[in-house]
């Protein structure tokens, strides 16, 4: 197989066709933040959070496959200030209550939210009104912190391929219903798998929380993306 | 309306997820709604989860969970509507029925929901009744549709003259006009019937092609991409089967010139599909079809039937060896994002209508996965006719980048609205003295995603390069508000976005409220520069063209009228304006629970 060459930021960089500017970006120790990408899921480009520039030209780098001799724009001052109001932007369409949330310390929103310094949001807050399920054995559904980035959705399902979660209206009006009949048969590990998947605290296990003390999460001791960064992402 | 009945209309469908929309469609028209028990049968029926289908129903306007009423009135909102008198007909309506827009009366026999627009704004307000165009409404005829329903008179039964040309005929029956304008060589010159299609299958495909790359065809329905290539990508793609899908779906808000065309000139339309599924090497064309267009629907089948019958669609079209190709006909259900070529293919294939990510392009995955070639509905049509008359005859029209005619849809503060083709480099003020729209306060050019042109521009030209656009033309006059226009704008992008990525279910969410905030006199010119960069952020990281285009109403006009902007905010000084006491005093009432009861109606 041939190896594509591209550049980030001037930097060379090498890629495997079919790749991904995130998918490559990472290989090459190079973060791209990403909030709905999940490896080993169709990429969707919902959150747009990976936006980068390519000849003028702006683009989700999770859905964006590489191309040889691209020259892809990744720091430039005006995209990660783009990137910090998208951040904003999900803030202030959720509620977002970091401190009683289960998810703190292990949220890639919160993660990115302190990666780009967000103090307070450029945007005013919508504070919808948005209905918690629970009426489910394993898991519940706090949709206040749902920013639809569209992974439960994708990554689970029953065995004969029905969604468990789907989108339900359009526009702003947009949320994440979790089926009620199939959600009631998921097994521990499917339920596991999907508060996995949630990467803020919309998608909850019932009955156990804080397992492992805040101070103590993922996000806690370095930021999100230096794993990356390190070489160590992969 | 018994539930037996509601199962065997399930169970007739095919165990198939494509058939989604068409079991939902089906069921929505038995029952006026999908009920709970409906949603568990189709999942069923369909091995889908019941959040699946619930997603499905939701996304789609003319699709509902709860009851629309025995009899459902649809009242256009788009802003021409409103300058035509939409606030005084919605009042009749509401007072008639007894309940409110978005609501179902007492007696659930009548439910009035607004809609947006449906594509009859030279004849202004409009609204569908179970499925039936009532043009041009009053007060009055919107009293009398009411009492009709409730009498038990059939919305068709209420069409007592009908418009002109096909709208006569039995099958389509509308009391629609086609405002016929301006006849122009192109769309308009005589035309032989089968013309195009045996001129096409007596060259080689590749011939085709050529030609109309020769002639310079952009795509008609705003995007300007050369068809020519287009068609040529798709017959490059190895697979095993290639579709052509018309794009019938026009939902920019003041287009309705594809409406004339399927009205007036659908032969030469399915010729051109005939003629794109020759050149590409496709079997099957699909022509999608917008809801609020169904009324054509007998009639364009009973086109198709013709043009089997004289053997230029089915086995050997045109006479041709080998060349087995048929159009099938795929209904919307209230969606502008369908427009978009990905999010129609989506729904063709019966789900919501969420545009794809690019790449891959349709050319190369399309309906079904296969390559495909989207075509706007002029754009076929034009294609026919180049075929007959040439490359060259075509290019000798228009301007050097834009070659040809271009079919206008012209609406609003003028003596003569309708349909104009006219050729492309045409003048706003040259279109205005046409259309009869002298003093102009602005010109709207591509509807809401388009562009907003002060008298200043009116000297640009119509054409791409310059003022691009789907066809979309909305004049305002001397007395209209520009602020009232842009929020209406707003609101339509608002209710249409899909809400698949931030930007755009968000951010246009935020800057409608901003833009809110500055036309009621509590912003400050901070205010005006976040309208600015936040319109950017949205064009620049959106996901699809919806995203990419809903804040150019704000951003057009902040350029176009800056001094009206300037005129409504205040210095960047102190705590500003922005508290809103009045607000303010409405929060501290509802959190202590003495919110005084207030019905607003939605027309205000």
């Amino acid at each position: 197989m041939t190896e594509i060459r591209f550049t980030i930021d001037g930097r060379a960089c090498v890629a495997k066709p079919g790749q991904t500017i995130v998918e490559a970006a990472k290989a090459n120790g190079v973060y791209i933040p990403v909030l709905c990408h999940y490896e080993g899921l169709k990429p969707v480009g919902s959150c747009r959070i990976c936006t980068v520039r390519v000849a003028g030209r702006f683009m989700a780098a999770c859905t964006q496959p590489v191309a040889e001799g691209m020259a892809v724009e990744n720091t430039a001052p005006d995209l990660e200030d783009m990137r910090k109001s998208l951040i904003e932007m999900f803030f202030v369409e959720g509620n977002h209550f970091c401190p009683s949330c289960e998810k703190s310390g292990n949220c890639e929103l919160q993660a990115l939210g302190y990666r780009y310094q967000m103090t307070a949001p450029r945007f005013p807050y919508l504070w919808p009104g948005r209905a918690l399920v629970a009426g489910t054995p394993l898991l519940m559904l706090e949709r206040n912190r749902c920013i639809q980035c569209l992974r439960c959705v994708r990554g689970v399902k029953t065995k004969d391929g029905r969604k468990v979660f789907a989108a339900v209206e359009r526009g702003a009006r947009v949320t994440i219903e979790m089926d009620k009949k199939l959600a009631g048969r998921l097994s521990e590990e499917q339920a596991r798998k999907a508060m996995d998947l949630c990467p803020t605290g919309a998608i909850l296990r019932k009955e156990t929380g804080f397992a492992v003390p805040i101070g103590r999460r993922k996000y806690d001791h370095a930021p999100i993306g230096s794993d990356v960064e390190k070489g160590t992402g992969r | 309306m018994t539930m037996a009945h509601e199962k065997d209309i399930v169970l007739n469908h095919p165990k198939d997820p494509a058939a989604l929309l068409d079991v939902i469609r089906d069921v929505q028209a038995r029952s006026g709604r999908v009920s709970e028990e409906a949603v568990g049968r189709i999942a069923g029926h369909l091995k889908l989860s019941e959040a699946e289908v619930r997603g499905a129903v939701t996304f789609y306007h003319f699709f509902s969970l709860d009851p629309r009423g025995g009899s459902t009135v649809y009242l256009n909102d788009s802003i021409t509507s409103r300058m035509k008198g939409r606030a005084a007909v919605a009042r009749a309506f509401e007072e008639e029925a007894g309940c409110l827009f978005g609501d179902v009366a007492p007696d659930g026999k009548v439910g009035l929901f607004p809609t947006s627009c449906i594509g009859m704004n030279d004849q202004e307000p409009s609204a569908i009744v179970d499925g039936v165009v009532f043009t041009a409404l009053t007060p009055d005829k919107a009293r009398a549709i009411v009492r009709g329903l409730r009498a038990g008179t059939p919305a068709r039964d209420q069409v007592t003259s009908t418009g002109d040309g096909a709208n006569q005929s039995g099958l389509v029956r509308a009391m629609v006009v086609n405002n016929i304008r301006k006849r122009g060589p192109v769309l308009f010159g005589a035309h032989e019937p089968g013309a195009a299609i045996r001129k096409a299958v007596a060259m080689a495909p590749e011939q085709v092609i050529d030609e109309i790359k020769r002639a310079g065809l952009l795509g008609r329905g705003g995007a300007g991409f050369p068809t020519g290539l287009k068609w040529e990508f798709c017959r490059r793609e190895k697979a095993a089967e290639r579709f052509v899908v018309c794009n019938a779906d026009e939902g920019e808000p003041g287009t309705f010139k594809d409406r004339v065309i399927l009205t007036e000139l659908p032969r030469l339309l399915f010729e051109g599909m005939t003629m794109a599924g020759y050149a590409i090497g496709a079997k099957t064309g699909v022509l999608y079809l917008r809801s609020e267009y169904a009324y054509l629907r007998d009639h364009l089948e009973a086109v198709l039937a013709d043009l089997r019958k004289e053997g230029l669609l089915g086995k050997r079209a045109g006479g041709r060896e080998g060349f087995n190709y048929d159009i099938v006909i795929k209904s919307g259900a209230g969606a502008y994002i369908c427009g978009e070529e990905s999010a129609l293919l989506e729904s063709a294939e019966g789900k919501r209508g969420e545009p794809r990510d690019r790449p891959p392009f349709p050319v190369q995955t399309g309906y079904k996965n296969l390559p495909t070639t989207v075509n706007n509905v002029e754009t076929l049509a034009t294609a026919a006719r180049i075929l007959v008359e040439g490359a060259a005859w075509f290019k000798a029209m228009g301007t050097t980048q834009s070659a040809g005619t271009k079919l206008l849809s012209v609406s609003g503060d003028c003596e003569r609205p309708g349909v104009y083709e006219v050729e492309y480099g045409l003048t706003v003020a040259g279109l205005l003295e046409m259309a009869g729209g002298a003093g102009a306060k602005a010109v709207q050019v591509g509807g809401p995603s388009g562009t907003c042109v002060a008298p200043a521009g009116f000297g640009r030209k119509i054409c791409f390069g310059d003022l691009a656009t789907g066809g979309s033309i909305i004049v305002f006059g001397p007395g209209r508000d520009i602020f009232e226009i842009v929020e209406n704008f707003m609101e339509f992008f608002v209710e249409e976005s899909c809400g698949w990525c931030l930007p755009c279910r968000a951010g246009n969410v935020l800057l409608k409220k901003t833009f809110g905030k500055v036309v009621g006199g509590r912003g400050t010119e901070s205010d005006l520069r976040d309208l600015e960069t936040w319109g950017k952020l949205i064009k620049s990281t959106s996901r699809c063209g919806l995203g990419q285009t809903s804040p150019n109403p704000i951003l057009t006009t902040l350029k176009s009228f800056p001094e009206l902007y300037a005129t409504k905010v205040r210095k960047d000084e102190g705590s500003g304006p922005a508290f809103d006491l009045t607000a303010a005093i409405q929060d501290g009432c509802a959190a202590a629970n003495r919110q005084p009861e207030c019905k607003e109606s939605l027309h205000d």
